[in-house]
């Protein structure tokens, strides 16, 4: 056995294990610390699978932002009046159901994937060039699918836009409330202090270096929701209410620059989202920098939720 | 690449079970991105597998993947949402409440102004 595949195969169990962990804990509060350690050890999968964008999305946005916004509901709901377990009989049918499906898929993807596995990596490296990106995920994401990440964005927003209309009137366009309301811990104002000049810097350098290695705007803008969000949770700064024009701009930037490149290509390169000869990689860029920033407000109005106070006069 | 094929195909077991048998809509919550983690993994072998060109993993699926993490996390955002409206309402997240008319608690937003 190499120690590739002894590696794999422990990292496999342990994901594994977790999951399990995550699935059968007793308390809310465990099973969503053991999703976080899911989400991490599943980027190493990642990793080992050479999709290191997506080991990197993963941490940030499956593990990181995700796990902040259960820890956070969590918090509030706790265990309290959630219902009965169902019976037995009911949990062992469950259980055999869900292992026939498992069984199914796993006999799926082992043996009745076809052979030799189509691919599209050949046509996408071929174009590459023309596109003047290194990363062949980014150019997926910004030129031959680009309408997918633009509808994307929109999918983000238009969450947003569920999320803040389930605030009650009376706080109608009020401030987001996150974290607890007793007076945050010294350490934390500590970190809060340290960690966001370095994790903007990381996120800068995520956001540029996805042109041509792994990285791009998805990641930098978590990065950047992360630094938010600690700076906020530590009551270093408030949320600006969710009626501030400010911030509506904000998470609206990204997707409407995104959306007037597209528009521009039709009358520049006679198609939606096509770039002209020469100015591929320039756009992507400007895009890239719009939606990191955009990504970065909504992935954080998104944790934070609804409002939750009324707006200050 | 099996090992993490047939891991794939064990978390969407196990994430199935966790949806159907868990009470609690947070842990169904949870259970549903275990289940959905399980699908984007599956992803990362059909990827793996197209592996050519000079490059690791196909980059379509991979691009596909990065676009699924991001549309899971504003379906669980707002499912949260929901719910914690739901816990303030009713001091509970119960599913199986029976809505007979005497049992809504009285709602302060919903007089006319």
């Amino acid at each position: 056995m190499t120690s590739a595949l002894a590696f794999d195969l422990a990292l496999a169990a342990l994901v594994l294990a977790i999951a399990t962990l995550t699935i059968a804990a007793r308390e809310a509060m465990s099973a969503v610390i053991s999703f976080i350690a899911y989400g991490l050890l599943l980027s190493l999968a990642w990793v080992r699978l050479r999709a290191p964008d997506v080991a990197l999305t993963e941490a940030a946005i499956g593990a990181g932002v995700t796990g902040l916004l259960l820890l956070g509901a969590a918090a509030t709901i706790g265990d309290r009046q959630a219902g009965a377990a169902p019976p037995l009989a009911l949990m062992l049918a469950a259980g055999l159901a869900c292992a026939l499906v498992a069984s199914g898929l796993a006999a799926t993807t082992l043996v009745l994937l076809p052979e030799p596995a189509p691919t599209l990596a050949p046509p996408a490296m071929a174009s590459l060039a023309t596109t003047g990106l290194g990363n062949p995920v980014t150019a997926v994401l910004f030129v031959y699918r680009a309408l997918d990440t633009l509808l994307e964005k929109v999918v983000l927003v238009l969450a947003l836009l569920g999320v803040w209309s389930l605030a009650p009137d009376r706080v109608w366009g009020g401030v987001a409330r996150l974290g607890p309301d007793a007076p945050p811990r010294a350490m934390l104002v500590f970190l809060a202090q340290l960690l966001p000049p370095v994790g903007m810097v990381i996120a800068i350098y995520m956001f540029w270096t996805g042109a041509d290695h792994p990285g791009g705007a998805f990641q930098g803008g978590a990065i950047l929701a992360a630094m938010w969000l600690i700076v906020l949770t530590a009551r270093l700064a408030d949320m600006p209410a969710t009626s501030h024009p400010g911030l509506r701009l904000l998470v609206l930037a990204g997707p409407m620059l995104f959306a007037a490149i597209g528009f521009a290509g039709w009358a520049l390169a006679d198609a939606f989202l096509a770039y002209p000869e020469g100015y591929a990689k320039p756009l992507i860029i400007l895009a890239e920098a719009g939606l990191t920033l955009s990504i970065a407000a909504t992935l954080a109005c998104l944790v934070a939720g609804p409002a939750t106070r009324t707006p200050p006069p | 690449m099996t090992i993490f094929a047939a891991c794939a195909a064990l978390l969407m077991g196990l994430g199935l079970f966790g949806l159907i048998t868990n009470p609690q809509p947070l842990r169904k919550i949870v259970a549903f991105n275990i289940l959905g983690s399980g699908v984007f993994l599956l992803f990362g072998i059909v990827a793996r597998r197209g592996a050519a060109a000079g490059v690791g993993a196909d980059p379509v699926p991979q691009a596909l993947v990065i676009t699924g993490i991001v549309v899971a996390f504003a379906a669980t955002a707002m499912a949260v949402a929901l719910l914690l409206r739901l816990f303030a309402d009713r001091g509970d997240t119960r599913l199986d409440h029976e809505s007979a008319a005497g049992t809504e608690p009285a709602r302060d937003d919903c007089r006319p102004p």
